[in-house]
């Protein structure tokens, strides 16, 4: 009622803005998509929207507060507050089904849940998750290394193609 | 449960905040110098978890004390005395096989601990200890696998590892030997019981020290103070390169 008072726009209208935004290292996705975006609400008369950090110390977390107020500034709003909120902490399985279709197109792995690491696999023998070369979808791949180049990713190979690729790693 | 003394809290996250921290600087000088570029890459990630780790720590702190300071008065103002991180984190670099056992060390203890954390009755506390503990599994994940390969690698990166633990392992007494904060956190339901701590502790060391044929050194004189602010030699110098910029020039940005 107060936003129809106000001629405020609506949280669906809101929602649909912030998911034009796209992840400052993955541009093929949005914050929205990421599952970053947790929460758009009102108090008074400004807009309160509430991000969550991927990894603790992901530097991306800084650009994607600026990106959103300024993405929310261009429409008109101009009174935002960005809030970041630890919990509950951010899981690859908030990624959408839309995100996880984009990453493979752009040729990153999405993350195949319950593959969260038990910090044990050189001890257990457990398995790494069964995921295929986007490129060639050869399942005969190996992982060169669980940390790549942003902290959400995995380095891995394709014994195939021969082609290095990444893998969003489960968190 | 009894009114929790905020101070005491406020010395707990500190502590926590500080282990992140120091190692997250002595972790990020590889950065660029790694014996591999995968390395490279996963030693700089290993650092960016440990400051992001160690900044929500810190802010937590901040909020807790009882004068108004911010996580970065935190991590760049304070004096040697003030920090109380374990020794272990702050022992020089060395080699790469220094680094790798330090982190190894530090990531047995650390796993468990986080993991315990997630329950306390401190909501802030079990709040950033289940943002981190994913991340730490990670870590524990890498550094276990390096120690096995390196250690059970060639007879020269055996003896790089097995020289490492014997300089490393005197700093390790120090982990899960609680003081009188720790007994108080525990009290309080928001510290865990150390010595269950260490029972993970030891029996993950033992399972990886055994696949990588390397020996823990006995009759180690355990050194310890890191906690009560008494830090060993390298913690001064490391203190003077991380805080330089703020001390020379307070309240530069970027």
């Amino acid at each position: 009622m107060a936003q129809q008072i106000l001629n405020l726009p609506s949280d669906a209208q809101i929602w649909d803005w912030l998911d034009k935004v796209p992840d400052p290292e993955i541009p093929v996705v949005s914050v929205v998509d990421l599952g970053i975006v947790r929460n758009v609400a009102w108090e008074d008369n400004s807009l309160i929207v509430e991000i969550t950090p991927t990894y603790s110390g992901c530097p991306a977390t800084g650009v994607i507060a600026l990106d959103i107020e300024t993405a929310l500034l261009k429409r008109g709003l101009d009174n935002i507050k960005i809030r970041s909120v630890l919990s509950p902490a951010w899981t690859t399985s908030w990624i959408s089904q839309r995100g996880r279709e984009k990453l493979k197109a752009y040729g990153i792995v999405p993350p195949v849940e319950g593959d969260t690491c038990a910090g044990m696999i050189s001890l257990t023998g457990a398995k790494l998750a069964e995921i295929d070369c986007p490129r060639c979808e050869s399942s005969d791949i190996e992982r060169i290394s669980q940390f790549g180049s942003t902290p959400c990713k995995a380095s891995y190979r394709c014994k195939s193609c021969l082609e290095p690729f990444d893998y969003f790693k489960a968190l | 449960m009894t009114q929790v003394d905020q101070t005491q809290l406020q010395k707990y996250a500190l502590r926590l905040g500080d282990n992140a921290l120091i190692l997250g600087q002595q972790v990020s000088a590889w950065c660029g110098h790694a014996p591999a570029l995968e390395e490279d890459i996963a030693f700089a990630n290993v650092a960016l978890d440990f400051i992001g780790q160690a900044t929500n720590w810190l802010t937590y702190a901040a909020t807790l004390s009882p004068k108004e300071t911010t996580a970065d008065a935190l991590a760049f103002l304070r004096d040697e005395r003030e920090f109380s991180n374990v020794l272990l984190v702050e022992q020089p670099n060395g080699d790469f096989g220094q680094s790798l056992m330090r982190q190894f060390l530090f990531d047995c203890w650390h796993y468990p601990l986080l993991k315990a954390l997630t329950m306390s009755s401190d909501t802030g506390i079990a709040e950033i200890a289940n943002k981190s503990v994913k991340e730490v599994a990670y870590h524990l994940e890498r550094s276990s696998d390096l120690i096995i390969r390196l250690g059970g690698g060639t007879q020269t990166s055996h003896n790089i590892m097995q020289t490492a633990l014997n300089s490393l392992w005197r700093f390790t007494g120090e982990l899960c030997a609680a003081d009188d904060l720790d007994m108080l956190m525990q009290a309080q339901g928001i510290g865990p019981d150390l010595s269950e701590i260490n029972a993970e502790f030891q029996d993950h060391i033992d399972k990886v020290f055994e696949r990588a044929t390397l020996i823990l050194p006995d009759k180690t004189l355990m050194r310890s103070g890191g906690k009560a602010g008494i830090h060993s030699e390298a913690m001064g110098r490391l203190l003077a390169e991380m805080q330089y910029l703020q001390r020379a020039h307070p309240g530069a940005e970027w």
